[in-house]
């Protein structure tokens, strides 16, 4: 088995495991904002931090031949599961050993070993393509399924809406999962949409919906689980909200500075990460001595992840001539 | 009985042997070149030419899917999917609900799974809607796996003018897709082209876009179905000395009246496919003629054969005889009126004029809208 398919059985199997991604997926994007600020990477790129729950939650509930589509919002979810730290900072560093040789970057990410689709940096834009992936799992007669994750800004875009409708009309076996972090860019949901409970749009496609609480990675599961099986079992689709908050900005310019005094330290209160410890520690998995453990084992292994993709090779000038046509009809072939 | 072994029988023999080899090396080259030697060539119209290729992929293959709007029950609005939801059920044959970008982009996922869908957009102007699934989505999809995806899809569109449906339903919009690598785009002239190109669409590893000109769809020709014409290669339907005419869809037939009526030698080239578009072939007749006509049915600015003119001036500048034209509409919205529309296409009395002038005075010859000072 390769290692990023024992990192996806890890965090399937064990609530410590899962734990320890969480972290991981923290520390991780605390690196990326110290390389930024230090200008090792270029561009943009958009921070999960406060929403490890719902990334790790779905990858433990998902098979590696279930298909996720996610955003460019993606680096948690891609870490959850199971893309190594090296392949992820790789790409965001646009070096040669990132997932996507460098070509790609940060709001790119994928592996289809793990059944995550090169993630993408439109609004809505992976949605239907999940659709479509759940097309072809009925069309063979499988038991896989599909899951568009996807943020609240998404349910005002036409995909959203037309991508529902196909997949009620044909019972597709596709969960879509809105991450509703309240903020669509610099938008606050309030300005942007007349409702609040975004899962209620599905009820004008005539589709199952709830929300869950994503701070809670037990309910997280739960949720999720309650939805891909219906999907498994030919009930067709589910929409679930995920009632979660990005303790950063939109993107690597924004500070946030619209936001409300006190609404960050109300929602850092049930800070995922704090909510999943005190559930461990009460139910005697963990430990404060265990805790700082693995925090300071995983600030760890992300340091020197973070030098071996400092010190890895920038891409060859005919990797941007490669894997755009079949090879046989690729400029570089 | 012939002797086999006396001087005349044997080099009867040889000869015919010979004269067999030759004409299957002359069918197989024409074959390649995508000549039909119309041996087992059968007439229909371009729309049946569609079906056809349709069908016979998706009998060799089960992972082909259709999907669009009208297509299953209603069999197309232009009659191009006939009969096959009946042959094969509507798992494999989806009439969509009216949004491009949902049924588009769920190509684009089945694709990635290892289905073949042909995606059909009634009208050319819908794919607006549905640009982002095809442009940004599906067209990127290899690039940004690394090389480990393949989007095995087709986007069919009706295009073109000269129906009277006005300007939102007549335009031929190539330019919206031919600039985006990652994307294979071809556009047939005739049954055997619907035919062949239909089929090596559905057969290409890439996302490929067929251009359908809807004014053919009643045409009839022969199609030979064992006949390939592989992407990327023109056909050369017809040698000359004097120009290279490149055109494209329904403009080619245009293109054959015109020539009747030059008294020219021309040699005309069907380009078929505008990415990746054959620079060798049409390199090689310019090499030969020594002039350059493009003959388009799309708004002078920014067309398919600006991109043609301007590779081959720059590979064959101190070769030519004359400067590389192009014949296009005018910058306007196809107009809905038939007088109107008649003389917005380019039509074969003033192609022939414009081939005319270049061969008697090497220069470039107005359009008929400059001639008359309307634009």
């Amino acid at each position: 088995m390769s290692l990023e398919l024992l990192r996806r059985k890890a965090v399937q199997d064990d609530a410590v495991a899962q734990y320890e991604r969480m972290i991981e997926i923290r520390e991780f994007e605390g690196q990326i904002n110290a390389l930024f600020a230090a200008g090792s990477i270029r561009g943009t790129t958009h921070l999960c931090l406060g929403q490890e729950a719902l990334a790790v939650g779905l990858a433990s509930v998902l098979r590696p031949t279930d298909i996720v589509s996610a955003t460019y919002r993606g680096h948690g979810i891609a870490l959850a599961l199971g893309l190594s730290p090296e392949a992820v900072l790789g790409e965001i560093m646009g070096k040669a050993n990132g997932c996507c040789g460098g070509v790609g970057g940060s709001m790119h990410l994928s592996n289809m070993a793990l059944g995550l689709l090169p993630t993408s940096a439109i609004i809505g834009g992976g949605m239907p393509i999940a659709a479509g992936a759940a097309l072809s799992f009925q069309t063979k007669g499988t038991d896989d399924v599909a899951v568009a994750v996807f943020g609240d800004g998404a349910t005002n875009i036409g995909a959203f809406h037309e991508t529902l409708n196909l997949a009620a009309i044909w019972n597709l076996p596709v969960v879509f999962i809105c991450d509703n972090n309240i903020y669509a860019e610099y938008s606050r949901i309030t300005v942007t949409t007349p409702i609040e409970d975004l899962h209620l749009r599905a009820d004008s496609y005539g589709m199952p919906h709830f929300s869950l609480d994503g701070m809670d990675i037990g309910l997280v599961q739960k949720g999720i689980a309650e939805a891909v099986n219906r999907a498994r079992g030919g009930g067709g689709p589910t929409l679930i909200e995920a009632k979660t908050y990005r303790f950063s900005g939109h993107s690597r310019a924004d500070l946030a500075l619209y936001r409300p005094e006190g609404e960050l330290d109300s929602w850092q209160k049930r800070d995922p990460i704090k909510v999943t410890e005190e559930a461990l520690v009460a139910g005697g998995r963990l430990n404060p001595q265990k805790i700082d453990e693995i925090k300071s084992q995983m600030k760890k292994i992300i340091e020197e992840v973070v030098a071996v993709c400092q010190a890895a090779p920038e891409p060859d000038l005919a990797s941007m001539f490669k894997n755009i046509f079949t090879p046989k009809d690729d400029l570089a072939s | 009985m012939i002797d086999l072994y006396s001087s005349w029988g044997y080099y009867n023999i040889v000869s015919i042997g010979i004269a067999i080899l030759v004409l299957w090396k002359l069918r197989k080259n024409l074959t390649e070149l995508g000549v039909s030697t119309m041996e087992k060539a059968v007439p229909m119209r371009f729309r049946q030419a569609v079906v056809q290729a349709l069908a016979d992929e998706m009998r060799s293959d089960s992972s082909v899917i259709l999907l669009g709007e009208d297509v299953a029950e209603a069999e197309g609005v232009f009659k191009t999917s006939e009969g096959l939801l009946t042959e094969f059920g509507p798992l494999r044959v989806r009439d969509t609900p009216i949004s491009e970008m949902g049924f588009t982009g769920a190509a684009v996922g089945a694709a990635i799974m290892g289905m073949k869908p042909v995606v059909e957009i009634m009208f050319m102007e819908f794919l607006g809607v549905a640009l982002d699934q095809l442009v940004t989505e599906a067209a990127k999809m290899r690039y940004l796996s690394n090389g480990k995806l393949s989007v095995p899809m087709v986007v069919r569109a009706s295009v073109g003018s000269g129906l009277g449906f006005g300007c939102q339903h007549s335009q031929t919009l190539e330019n919206w897709v031919a600039a985006t690598p990652g994307l294979k785009v071809v556009c047939p002239s005739d049954a055997q082209a619907a035919y062949s190109l239909t089929r090596s669409a559905i057969q290409d590893s890439d996302p490929v876009m067929i251009l359908e000109p809807r004014i053919l769809y009643a045409e009839r020709g022969d199609v030979d179905a064992s006949l390939r014409i592989p992407i990327g290669k023109a056909r050369v339907l017809r040698q000359g000395k004097d120009i290279t005419v490149v055109s494209l869809g329904q403009m080619v037939k245009v293109c054959h009246a015109a020539i009747e009526k030059s008294g020219l030698d021309v040699e005309l080239i069907d380009l078929a496919t505008i990415v990746p578009w054959d620079r060798e072939s049409v390199i090689a007749s310019v090499a030969k003629t020594g002039r350059l006509v493009v003959v388009e049915e799309a708004p002078e600015s920014g067309g398919w054969g600006s991109e043609i003119i301007a590779s081959t001036t720059s590979t064959l500048f101190a070769q030519l005889k004359g400067a590389p034209f192009r014949i296009t509409t005018p910058d306007v919205p196809v107009p809905y009126s038939g007088v109107l529309e008649a003389r917005f296409i380019p039509t074969a009395d003033d192609i022939a004029r414009q081939l005319n002038e270049a061969m008697k005075s090497g220069t470039t010859p107005k359009s008929w809208w400059e001639l008359e000072g309307l634009q």
